[in-house]
């Protein structure tokens, strides 16, 4: 029993030594601490939304930063707009990849929209002082009333305001906040006097199970993001929308004022190359081809001589 | 405290409590999809649980496939019907019933087993056929564990039925997406309110089924019972192995 308490005594007294030495070491540090002016400076953190076309324009972001000298912290699939935005605002994520209009209308509830370079400039003035937005890509990625092509036959369905000519009340698939958003099915049939039938709760955004109601015909109109591949893949038609009911949705960085001029020259050159097919074709890389973001974002920088 | 107020705000409100996304709509909802994927869930699990129980053959199994059942994430399985059958009430109807058979299965065959082999023995002994031995020894004394069983599937398919709202206009949950999609918290918290609600209201009525079904006397599952040696049919045949156990102990 003795010689096993002093056994005890002895590791308690090592460990208690190796602690304090170990302890010596960290003085200098505090762990709870923000993290010190000197490292922080050099290190830019890029922000992406949870959507994965979102996350392949913030890798893209981060690569080119990184070709040009910066440090990068990647902080992706941080939720949607209401969740991040606060933190973009106090300065916490210095890059974040946004669409004009749908930024626009969360930063300001009765923007007016119009052009897509009208809307651009309203949401440069609407935006908080320590914000700012580079310039703006000729891609794309905005909300769209989506029917299949045949649907579109039947009823010669053209614009938005042709879908007076169905005949049938139509069923409306989407998100459950579609249902009041200023675009949704309340509009529609007050706008245009569309005979809507209903609305069908499908929570994926505009994903395979919003595309498959919409093939299968449990709904007839859905929202669906333009850049979607799978509009091109299950023969889909996004309705023209010569009345501005959606905002236009180009794709631009909201950098905060770390980003210095040699940063923001890097991403307006990214933005520049970013055209409209360019980006439906990085999310078919990753719908159809299942490549990872940051191999579809090396393989385009390197394409377009960004790295 | 503010989402407090509105939560009781919204719980309040007139408009929400009548058409067809009113509230007592959404609960009947809620319940009758709860109780048809119980039922449906139970007539698949119970046979096999009955039969697993009795035979004894099977158990292992039994436990590895109820296990990894168990494991299936209810969300993934759903859009992974969903994207097979489409959207509406199926997809969710599958997802749950994979939910709710393992804690039923469970409760089945343990129930069975819980029970002293030796009173199977016994009523073996004294010409019970097997079908008897089944329906008037193992069923009633396996009872306790099997409604425990349905006890806890219940709450988990009330609970998880949310989900159904995912891919139609349909039950609880969509209080629980529109207002987190729409940043309502007095509706999201006044929708899980009403879920929890649903849950209580269940349990008091399983806890209220299983004290009338359960014949008196009956003591598997109630360790206190067993401990004090009140069920006759123990204290009659344990003493011998009791006074075993003591021997050992005593040295």
């Amino acid at each position: 029993m003795f010689t096993a308490n002093r056994g005890r005594l002895t590791l308690i007294g090592a460990v208690a030594v190796g602690a304090v030495v170990a302890l010596a070491g960290c003085t200098s540090g505090d762990p709870l601490a923000e993290p010190s002016s000197s490292t922080e400076a050099s290190t830019i953190v890029v922000g992406s939304q949870a959507y994965y076309s979102n996350e392949i324009i913030a890798e893209i972001y981060s690569q080119a930063l990184e070709a040009g000298g910066f440090t990068v912290d990647r902080q992706f699939q941080i939720g949607q707009r209401e969740v991040y935005l606060p933190d973009i605002e106090d300065g916490k994520i210095d890059v974040f990849p946004e669409y004009t209009g749908s930024l626009l209308q969360a930063l300001d509830k009765n923007a007016a929209g119009g052009t897509s370079d009208a809307t651009y400039a309203e949401l440069q003035a609407a935006l908080p002082e320590n914000l700012r937005v580079l310039d703006q890509a000729e891609a794309s990625d905005q909300n769209s009333w989506t029917v299949t092509q045949a649907f579109a036959d039947t009823y010669k369905l053209t614009d938005i305001a042709s879908l007076t000519n169905v005949t049938d009340p139509i069923t409306v698939g989407g998100n459950s906040e579609l249902e009041t958003r200023p675009y949704g099915p309340t509009t529609l049939q007050e706008k245009y006097g569309i005979n809507i039938g209903g609305f069908v709760p499908v929570e994926d955004s505009g994903g395979p199970l919003t595309v498959k109601a919409l093939v299968d015909g449990d709904v007839q109109l859905a929202n669906i993001y333009t850049a979607d591949p799978n509009i091109k893949s299950n023969n889909l038609v996004a309705l023209s929308d010569p009345d501005g009911l959606f905002f236009p949705d180009n794709v631009v960085p909201v950098v905060s004022q770390k980003v210095d001029d040699n940063a923001a020259a890097i991403l307006n050159k990214v933005s520049a190359a970013l055209s409209a097919t360019t980006l439906v074709d990085l999310n078919s890389q990753s719908i159809n081809d299942q490549l990872s973001a940051d191999k579809i974002a090396t393989a385009w920088l390197t394409q377009e001589n960004l790295l | 405290m503010i989402f407090l107020t509105e939560t009781f705000a919204w719980l309040v409100d007139p408009a929400n409590w009548v058409g067809a996304s009113g509230i007592p709509t959404r609960l009947a909802q809620h319940l009758l999809f709860t109780l048809v994927t119980l039922v449906v869930a139970g007539a698949i699990a119970v046979p096999i649980g009955f039969a697993i129980g009795h035979t004894g053959r099977g158990r292992s199994v039994a436990v590895a496939t109820a296990g990894a059942f168990r494991a299936i994430p209810t969300l993934g399985l759903l859009t992974l019907v969903a994207l097979w059958v489409g959207i509406g009430l199926n997809a969710p109807f599958v997802a749950l019933t994979v939910l709710a058979i393992p804690p039923i299965l469970a409760g089945a065959y343990t129930g069975f087993e819980a029970i002293d082999r030796k009173i199977i023995d016994a009523a073996r002994a004294v010409g019970m056929s097997e079908v008897q031995i089944l329906l008037k020894v193992e069923l009633p004394l396996g009872l306790p564990l099997l409604i425990g069983g349905l006890r806890s599937a219940t709450l988990q398919i009330v609970a998880t039925a949310t989900l159904a709202a995912y891919i139609a206009d349909f039950g609880l949950g969509r209080y629980l997406f529109e207002g987190l999609r729409i940043r309502d918290y007095g509706e999201m918290l006044g929708g899980s309110v009403l879920v929890i609600l649903l849950a209580i209201v269940l349990e008091g009525v399983f806890a209220l089924v299983q004290k009338l079904v359960v014949p008196r006397g009956v003591t598997a599952g109630r360790p206190t019972d067993i401990r004090d040696g009140s069920s006759r049919s123990r204290a009659v045949m344990e003493p011998a192995i009791e006074e075993g156990n003591n021997n050992v102990h005593s040295k």
